[in-house]
C-alpha cells in the first residue's frame, strides 16, 4: 500500500525536524544599500576562512534591525545591515526582548547622486533647485502655496528647459531619509517655506513645532512631477530609460556601476565622486553600519572574525575591494578597528 | 412567401434582422480572434524578450591559462598539508594567475598594449583566484606542477563578446576600458580568449556583485529540487488521504460541507498569507532555521495541498459509482472497494493534479520572501535529510535578487535563470499533459 508508506516518511520527516543541528553559519539582514557591499564581503569571508559563507538577506533597514532585535537564540540573525543610525525604540525592543548588548560598526559612507539618462541635458543642482522642483508647498510672495512649477527653467534660470519629471525612493528606503534632511530641508530652508511652516504650525512646544515644520517639508508634490519609487534602483533605472528627460536618484555605488547609461548631475558644484564625498565636499551623504548581536559572539561561529574582516584595510580601508566598488571610506577606521577587536557595546544614542 | 406580418421575404435574399444576425457573429468571431491574437501577441513579446536577454546567459567566455604552481609560493613548508596551505590567501593565488596571464601573452606574441599589471588582471574574473585555491587545497598534490586552467573572463569582456558592452560605452565605464577590450579582441583573434557553453551557471552559487560571471543557479536549483521533495512527500499522501476521507467515507453533514468550503477557499488565499503564517509557526514558534528548504517545503505544502485535495476529489467523482457498486457486490469491503478499484482509476487525475500543484509551488516566490530564502547563500546545502536544514536559495527567489543587483550582467543571468525555471515548469506540464492522454479513462 504504497498511501500508506508514503505517509509513514513523511511523518518520520517530520519528526526529522526538531533534530536541526546547531547553526553553523552567519545569518546577516537589513538594508539593499548595504547588502551588495555585506555579500562582497561574505565571499571573501568564506573563501578566505575555515568558515562557511554567511547568508545575507536584503529586506531593508528597518525590517533588519527588527529582525534583530525579535531575541537571543539560533533561530534569530547575528547582524543586521542598516543605512540608517539605528532608533530609540528599535533599542527598547531589543531590550524587550534579551538583546541587551548591541555592537554599533560603521563601516563608511554612501553618496547620494542625482542622475539623468545619457543622452539627456546637464543638470547643476543644489538643494532649492530640487526643493522648488519636487516640494509640495513652496513659499511664494511670502506666503506658502502649491507647487505649480512645470520645467527646470522656471525653478532656475541656469536650468535646462525640461519639465520636471523626478524618480525619487519611496519613503520605505533609507534613502529617502537622506534625501528629506540633506536635500529637501536645506531648501526649504533656504528658501524660506520652514519658517512659513513653523509659523504656520500648531505643536505644543518649539520641539513640536520644529518637528511639524520639517515634516512638512519632506512633502512632495503629488501631481506627478515627484515619483516616489519604491523598488531598488534598477527601476529608477528603467524608468529613467523610458522617460529620457526626467531625473533619478540613486546610490554612488550605482551609478559607478552604470556609468555608460546615467549621466550624474553636480550638487552645490560638486561631482559626487567617493574623493568629494570623503572630503565632505559633496553634500549629500549619509553614514552606513551593522549592528551585532555581541550576546551571539563565541555562539555561532566566526561572528567575530566576519565583522573583524569586514572593517579590515582590505576591505572598507582606502583601497579596499568595498571602497573600489563606491563605498565612501571613513576617515575614523582605525577606531571603528579598536572597537570591534575590544568588542565594545554602543552607549545610548545622544 | 410571407411572413406573419405580411412582409414578403426570400430564403436567398437575407433580410435586415439576418444580416444584422450575421454581423454580430461576424463581429464576435473577429474579437474572439484578436483576443486569441492579443494573447499570442503577448506571449511573443514575453519569450522574445526573455530569450533574448537570457540566452547569452548560457555562453561564457573563458580564457585558458597554463599556470605552474610553484612549491615557493604556495607551500613552503613542503609538507602538502591543506590546513598550512590555506594560509595563502587568494591574494597570493591572484598573483600567480598574473604571471601566468602575461607569460601567455608573450608566449603567444600579443601585443599588451601597455597595460598595468592591475588592469591585465581586470580581464579576468575575481573568481579565478578563488577556483585555483579551491582545486589546489581539494588536491594538494597539484602543487610543483604545471596546472592547465580555464579561468572566466570578467562580466565586461564577457559582455563585449557577447554585444552587451562597446569600446564606445567602455569609455564612459568605469570598470573597464576601451584598451582592455582592444587587448581582449587580439586576444580572441590569437584564440587565447574562447566562448563555449557555460556550465558553471548551473551549477555554480550565487556570486557577489563583484564577479557577477561567476554567478550561477547551483544552490537555487538544490533548494528548490529539496522543496519539491518536501512537499511531494507531504503533500500528495496527506492530500490524497484526505480527498478519500471526505468523498468516499465522510458522512454528508453540516461539518463536511463546511470544510469543502474551507479547503476551496484556502485555493484561494494569496500565497504571501502563507508565508506570514510560516515565519510565526514553523519559524518563531518551532524554532526551524531561517532560510532553510524545509520551511520553504513546509510552506509550499500547506499551499500545495489543497489544488491536489481538488483535483484528487474530482478524479474520485469521475469514477463511476459502478465500479463501487460492483466491487461491494462480489464481497470487497469499502476499504479494499477504494485501493483496488477507484485509487488506479482515480489515479491519472490525482497525479496530473499534484504536478501542477508541484508546478505553481515551484514558481512560487512570495512565501519565501518572509521565511529568509531571498539571501545570498554562496555554500551549498548537505545531502539530505540535513540539508533540509541548511540555508538555500530557490530558482524565483534567485531571480528575483538577480533582478536587484547593479551590474547590468546580473539581468543576463535573471533572464537566463527564467529560462531554466520555464524549461523545468514545462518539462512538468509536458509530463502532466502525457500522463493524462495515456491513462486517463473516460466513461
Amino acid at each position: 500500500m504504497t498511501v500508506l508508506k508514503l505517509s509513514v516518511s513523511a511523518l518520520s520527516l517530520l519528526a526529522l525536524a526538531p533534530m536541526a543541528e546547531a547553526r553553523d553559519n552567519l545569518q546577516i539582514a537589513g538594508s539593499s544599500t548595504v547588502l551588495p557591499y555585506a555579500t562582497i564581503v561574505a565571499e571573501a569571508f568564506g573563501e578566505n576562512f575555515d568558515f562557511p559563507t554567511p547568508v545575507v538577506e536584503g529586506g531593508g533597514s528597518g525590517a533588519g534591525r527588527k529582525k534583530l532585535c525579535e531575541g537571543v537564540g539560533e533561530n534569530t540573525i547575528d547582524i543586521a545591515n542598516s543605512s540608517s543610525r539605528i532608533k530609540q525604540s528599535d533599542i527598547d525592543e531589543c531590550t524587550k526582548n534579551g538583546v541587551t548588548e548591541i555592537m554599533e560598526v560603521r563601516i563608511g559612507y554612501d553618496g547620494i547622486v542625482f542622475a539623468s539618462a545619457l543622452d539627456g541635458a546637464d543638470f547643476a543642482l543644489t538643494p532649492t533647485d530640487v526643493f522648488l522642483a519636487v516640494g509640495g508647498k513652496v513659499a511664494k510672495d511670502g506666503a506658502l502655496a502649491d507647487n505649480t512649477a512645470k520645467s527646470w527653467k522656471e525653478v532656475n534660470e541656469a536650468l535646462p528647459d525640461q519639465p520636471i519629471l523626478a524618480f525619487i525612493p519611496g519613503t520605505k528606503h533609507g534613502t529617502r531619509e537622506v534625501f528629506d534632511t540633506k536635500v529637501l530641508l536645506e531648501g526649504c530652508k533656504a528658501t524660506g517655506a520652514y519658517d512659513l511652516h513653523l509659523a504656520a504650525s500648531t505643536g505644543a512646544d518649539d520641539d513640536a513645532k520644529k518637528k511639524e515644520a520639517e515634516t512638512a517639508c519632506f512633502e512632495t508634490r503629488t501631481d506627478g512631477a515627484s515619483v516616489d519609487i519604491d523598488g531598488d534602483y534598477t527601476e529608477t533605472l528603467a524608468r529613467l530609460e523610458a522617460n529620457p528627460t526626467a531625473l533619478g536618484v540613486f546610490g554612488l555605488s550605482f551609478y559607478e556601476n552604470n556609468t555608460d547609461k546615467l549621466k550624474v548631475a553636480t550638487v552645490s558644484g560638486v561631482v559626487p565622486s567617493v574623493e568629494t564625498i570623503s572630503s565632505g565636499d559633496y553634500p549629500v551623504s549619509r553614514p552606513l553600519y551593522f549592528y551585532v548581536k555581541k550576546q551571539h559572539i563565541g555562539v555561532i561561529p566566526g561572528l567575530k572574525e566576519y565583522i573583524e574582516f569586514f572593517v579590515s584595510d582590505d576591505m572598507v580601508g582606502p583601497d579596499g575591494e568595498l571602497t573600489q566598488y563606491g563605498l565612501v571610506p571613513d576617515p575614523e577606521l582605525a577606531a571603528t578597528q579598536e572597537a570591534v577587536t575590544a568588542e565594545t557595546v554602543m552607549g545610548p544614542l545622544e | 412567401m410571407s411572413d406573419a406580418t405580411g412582409h414578403k421575404t426570400s430564403l436567398l435574399e437575407p433580410d435586415a434582422r439576418t444580416k444584422a444576425r450575421n454581423a454580430a457573429e461576424r463581429r464576435f468571431r473577429l474579437m474572439g480572434l484578436s483576443a486569441v491574437g492579443l494573447g499570442v501577441l503577448a506571449l511573443v513579446v514575453l519569450l522574445s524578450s526573455v530569450l533574448g536577454n537570457g540566452l547569452s546567459a548560457f555562453q561564457q567566455t573563458s580564457i585558458s591559462l597554463t599556470i605552474p604552481l610553484d612549491e615557493k609560493k604556495l607551500d613552503k613548508s613542503g609538507k602538502r598539508d591543506p590546513a598550512v596551505m590555506a594560509k595563502v590567501t587568494t591574494v597570493g593565488y591572484g598573483k600567480l594567475i598574473q604571471e601566468a596571464l602575461k607569460d601567455m601573452l608573450a608566449e603567444a606574441g600579443v601585443d599588451d598594449g601597455g597595460l598595468k599589471p592591475k588592469e591585465l588582471m581586470g580581464l579576468l574574473s575575481k573568481e579565478a583566484a578563488a577556483d585555483l585555491r579551491d582545486r589546489v587545497l581539494a588536491d594538494p598534490s597539484l602543487v610543483g606542477t604545471t596546472l592547465s586552467f580555464n579561468a572566466m573572463a570578467n562580466g565586461r569582456v564577457d559582455g563585449f563578446f557577447k554585444g552587451r558592452v562597446t569600446l564606445k560605452s567602455a569609455e564612459r565605464d568605469a570598470n573597464i576600458t576601451p584598451e582592455q577590450l582592444q587587448l581582449a579582441q587580439r586576444m580572441a583573434d590569437a584564440g587565447l580568449i574562447k566562448t563555449g557553453f557555460n556550465w558553471a551557471f548551473l551549477t555554480n552559487p550565487d556570486a557577489s556583485e563583484l564577479r557577477p560571471e561567476s554567478a550561477g543557479l547551483g544552490v537555487a536549483i538544490l533548494g528548490s529540487a529539496y522543496m519539491m521533495l518536501i512537499v511531494l512527500v507531504l503533500s500528495l499522501p496527506i492530500g490524497v488521504a484526505a480527498s478519500i476521507y471526505l468523498e468516499e467515507l465522510a458522512p454528508k453533514n453540516r461539518w463536511t460541507d463546511l470544510i469543502e468550503i474551507n479547503i476551496a477557499n484556502l485555493a484561494a488565499v494569496p500565497s504571501i498569507v502563507f508565508g506570514i503564517l510560516a515565519l510565526a509557526l514553523f519559524i518563531n514558534f518551532l524554532g526551524l532555521p531561517q532560510s532553510a528548504p524545509i520551511v520553504g517545503g513546509l510552506v509550499l505544502t500547506l499551499m500545495t495541498l489543497p489544488t491536489i485535495i481538488i483535483a484528487t476529489r474530482a478524479s474520485l467523482k469521475s469514477v463511476p459509482q459502478g465500479v463501487r457498486d460492483a466491487a461491494l457486490g462480489v464481497g470487497a469491503s469499502k476499504m479494499q472497494a477504494i485501493f483496488h478499484h477507484v485509487l488506479p482509476l482515480a489515479m491519472p487525475g490525482i497525479l496530473t493534479g499534484t504536478i501542477l500543484g508541484l508546478a505553481r509551488a515551484l514558481g512560487e516566490s512570495a512565501p519565501l520572501l518572509l521565511i529568509g530564502m531571498v539571501a545570498f547563500v554562496k555554500d551549498y546545502p548537505a545531502s539530505p535529510p540535513q540539508g533540509f536544514f541548511d540555508p538555500a536559495s530557490a530558482l524565483p527567489v534567485q531571480v528575483y535578487s538577480w533582478t536587484q543587483r547593479a551590474d547590468p550582467a546580473f539581468a543576463e543571468r535573471a533572464s537566463g535563470a527564467i529560462i531554466v525555471l520555464m524549461l523545468f515548469l514545462l518539462t512538468m506540464n509536458a509530463v502532466a499533459i502525457i500522463l493524462r492522454r495515456r491513462f486517463e479513462r473516460r466513461w
